[in-house]
């Protein structure tokens, strides 16, 4: 950011590069619609464009990044522009999605009821993220998809460490609650937490 | 540790972030407590799952869309661009300038010296003014009448 800052224009592109893909993700998940989301990552872009001359390193970029998106995003949800109120409550797939279903349907083999099962996982899972109040929510895609520190997603989110703490533990509660019967269903995996980089993962 | 203790430092165990002495504590408690057992499991699970939803590409046309935006942009934003940032703003800093020069260019009557020195003539006159009436009903002597002649 700071060759950015210095009018380097191929820092920028890096830039562009580097966070194109999370930051859409990351406001598609918030937004739930891809047009949004990619206009709302535009308008983060350009931000940050307008303000490269007056940057601080007094904070992490991916924190000064993700905040200005977490504003935007949550001011769009606030403001209700972007609801899509039409669609009905149990459409949670894309359309990219629901025409494979569509297509998949006439097919009887046994891949596609495997595929429609997926579907239907993924689907719930959605809707369990897609419930989550937006600053909640906001939180867990920070903590999960962007791996941000505590400091770092409070930083974003205009709270406290502690209360990001409480905001992080009640929504894992939400979900674990909501989603209960998908991890019965997964079989009743046994998980325990094995220190690797830093970071958990499951062992089977 | 207590069950409520748990909720604090459980968010941690679970992203692997925890002190050891934390995830210690954590695994020494849930070996004893069913209950804060399941919900770890179940805090895995949520994580593992959240890792299947697949991710989100920008379209192609988002490139473009971007770059054509940035290419509107201006190069280089100098500072009177931040501190004016409407034509209507830069008129009415133009206007408030012109009222100032031409305000500070009138002519300021104060008193001055001669003015002064008027006045003070005009003090030391007074009793003449205050006998005004008098001299104003004080007629003309007259001739005086030729004297009587027996």
């Amino acid at each position: 950011m700071l060759g950015v800052r210095a009018g380097d224009e191929t820092s920028f592109e890096l830039l562009l590069q580097r966070y194109r893909v999370p930051l859409v993700n990351f406001l598609y998940r918030m937004v739930r619609d891809s047009a949004q989301a990619e206009d709302l990552a535009q308008e983060v872009f350009l931000r940050v464009y307008r303000a490269r001359k007056d940057y601080a390193p007094s904070a992490k970029f991916t924190t000064w990044l993700f905040r200005i998106a977490t504003n935007l995003a949550l001011n769009s949800i606030r403001d209700g522009r972007h609801r899509q109120m039409d669609v009905s409550i149990d459409q949670t797939v894309d359309d990219g999605e629901q025409e494979q279903a569509r297509l998949d349907v006439a097919d009887k083999s046994p891949n596609v009821e495997h595929r429609l099962l997926e579907l239907d996982r993924a689907a719930m899972i959605r809707r369990a993220v897609d419930s989550l109040p937006d600053k909640q929510r906001a939180a867990v895609l920070l903590h999960k998809y962007q791996e941000m520190d505590y400091s770092d997603i409070a930083r974003a989110l205009d709270c406290s460490e502690s209360a990001l703490k409480s905001l992080l533990f009640r929504a894992y509660e939400t979900l674990r609650i909501q989603l209960a019967p998908l991890v019965v269903a997964g079989g009743g995996q046994t998980f325990r937490v094995v220190p690797n980089n830093g970071r958990a993962e499951r062992a089977l | 540790m207590s069950c409520e203790r748990m909720e604090g430092r459980l968010v941690a165990y679970l992203d692997g972030r925890a002190k050891d002495s934390d995830r210690r504590a954590v695994e020494s408690h849930i070996a004893g407590c069913a209950a804060c057992r399941a919900r770890v499991q179940g805090f895995h699970g949520v994580w593992d799952m959240l890792g299947e939803l697949p991710e989100h590409e920008p379209s192609p046309a988002f490139d473009v869309r971007l770059r054509a935006r940035l290419a509107t942009e201006p190069v280089h934003q100098g500072f009177w661009s931040g501190v004016l940032p409407s034509p209507r703003f830069a008129m009415a800093v133009t206007v408030l300038a012109l009222f100032c020069v031409w305000l500070s260019s009138r002519p300021i009557s104060t008193p001055t010296n001669a003015s002064n020195e008027a006045d003070f003539r005009m003090i030391q006159d007074l009793p003449v003014l205050e006998n005004y009436d008098f001299l104003s009903s004080f007629d003309v002597p007259q001739p005086a009448p030729p004297p009587l002649r027996d």
